[in-house]
């Protein structure tokens, strides 16, 4: 049977999804602006198991393992689920690494700079910016032959790791674990991290968007990486519906706060606005997917994304420790260092990492 | 002349990145082997942007797409 979902109504119903359920999560406690930020999330997960100590933003978030659980079932459903692996591992953690602390010194990723926007935050045009040009770069070197390298068919088994741990860590939220009172897990008291919607709707809104991103293949570097490429417009519908639709929410809700200055969990460094979100764009595009994607990519089984994924996470424990990630009052000590080290990994792997093109 | 371009294993985009290269150089007739529903997707999509036709046949994990002008 056609996959209707991959149709251009498929992604423009993607995006609407997706775009009325962030700005509705916020609306029932989840953080301004923030309604499902995949980076932010990840982060405070990192937070939630210790591998930081910001303690605002640590929380277990359910549309996390939601996205992963929901792709994971469909894919199953789907027969899409397909374990593979081997395609330049190591390098894709790394390439996880930076790009969480480029999306920590924006803070964001590609989704809430979508949703920041339509919140009225003006910042996001200057990150959206640097998105762009990151991708650009990324483009560059695609066409120049970059590549990772093939991935090859695995066990079975090898595709559940992921799901069971995302399973692993709903159970451990849900029962409220703790290894002891000053230990993890840790639960944010107040903050971005204290901002939750209510679990079980945290979850079901999760396990809904993988499910239909996953039929879909929305994503949001992809969207702009195939306008640059192949002037595709395909994915960049969905994105664009998401935007129109968070806009529209936000003005129902009365979300919409125009501006620069004072926007939640936002900063008005421009410069590390742009570079960071460009730093970021050019980690997903050489890693082929955005955050999201990645989560959904790690449902249907494949562990070079579970690995982006892991990555991030790490990554998200390093910006915290290390003062990289920025807050409202701009740029963490070292984040613009650590910025610059991520360009030249970032470029170092795009140079050499190529196959001949004949 | 029949080109084979083996896209197996590749991430997204190379698949597409590879049919376009192929396309650009003039080739009129050729085959793409993909090894997931959504690099098949994508090099169909990728194939009838420019203007040319694609057919797709299934063999154990291997789409083959044949595009032809």
């Amino acid at each position: 049977m056609k996959n209707i979902f991959s149709s251009r109504w498929g992604i423009i119903a993607t995006g609407a999804v997706i775009g009325i359920l962030a700005v509705t999560l916020q609306k029932m406690g989840n953080p301004a602006n923030m309604g499902i930020c995949v980076a932010c999330f990840e982060r405070d997960i990192a937070g939630a198991l210790g591998l930081h100590r910001a303690d605002v933003v640590q929380y277990i978030r359910p549309e996390i393992a939601g996205f992963v659980l929901g792709s994971f079932v469909i894919a199953l459903i789907k027969k899409e689920y397909q374990p593979r692996a081997g395609s330049s591992t190591i390098l894709r953690f790394f390439l996880g690494m930076f790009a969480m602390i480029g999306a920590l010194v924006f803070l964001g990723c590609p989704w809430r700079a979508l949703l920041r926007l339509s919140g009225g935050d003006w910042n996001a045009i200057v990150g959206l910016a640097g998105l762009i040009a990151g991708i650009a770069v990324g483009v560059m070197f695609l066409k120049n032959g970059f590549s990772l390298g093939r991935s090859y068919k695995q066990k079975m088994s090898s595709g559940w790791v992921f799901p069971a741990v995302m399973v692993a860590l709903l159970i451990m939220v849900a029962i409220g674990f703790r290894v002891s009172d000053t230990g993890p897990l840790f639960y944010s008291v107040k903050g971005p991290g204290a901002q939750r919607a209510p679990f079980i709707i945290s979850l079901a809104a999760g396990l809904f968007i993988g499910a239909i991103a996953q039929r879909s293949r929305f994503c949001t570097m992809g969207s702009l990486r195939d306008i640059i490429l192949a002037k595709d417009f395909h994915l960049a519908s969905g994105v664009v519906t998401l935007l129109i639709f968070a806009t529209v929410f936000n003005f129902v809700f009365g979300q919409f706060k125009p501006g620069f200055e004072g926007q939640p969990v936002a900063h008005t460094a421009h410069l590390w606005n742009f570079l960071g979100m460009a730093l970021s764009g050019l980690a997903f595009a050489l890693a082929g997917g955005c955050p999201g994607r990645q989560l959904i990519l790690s449902g249907e089984g494949d562990s070079d994304a579970a690995v982006f994924v892991v990555g991030m996470i790490v990554g998200a424990g390093i910006s915290h420790n290390f003062l990289l990630a920025s807050s409202p009052a701009g740029p963490g000590a070292f984040g613009p260092a650590a910025v610059i080290i991520g360009f030249v990994f970032c470029l170092v792997v795009g140079f050499t990492m190529r196959e001949k093109v004949s | 002349m029949a080109d084979k371009i083996d896209a197996r294993g590749l991430s997204c985009p190379q698949p597409v990145v590879l049919t376009q290269k192929a396309i650009k150089d003039g080739k009129t007739e050729f085959q793409v082997m993909v090894d997931s529903e959504v690099s098949k997707e994508n090099v169909i999509r990728c194939v009838e942007r420019n203007k040319m036709t694609a057919s797709v046949s299934e063999e154990g994990d291997t789409f083959t797409i044949s595009v032809s002008k």
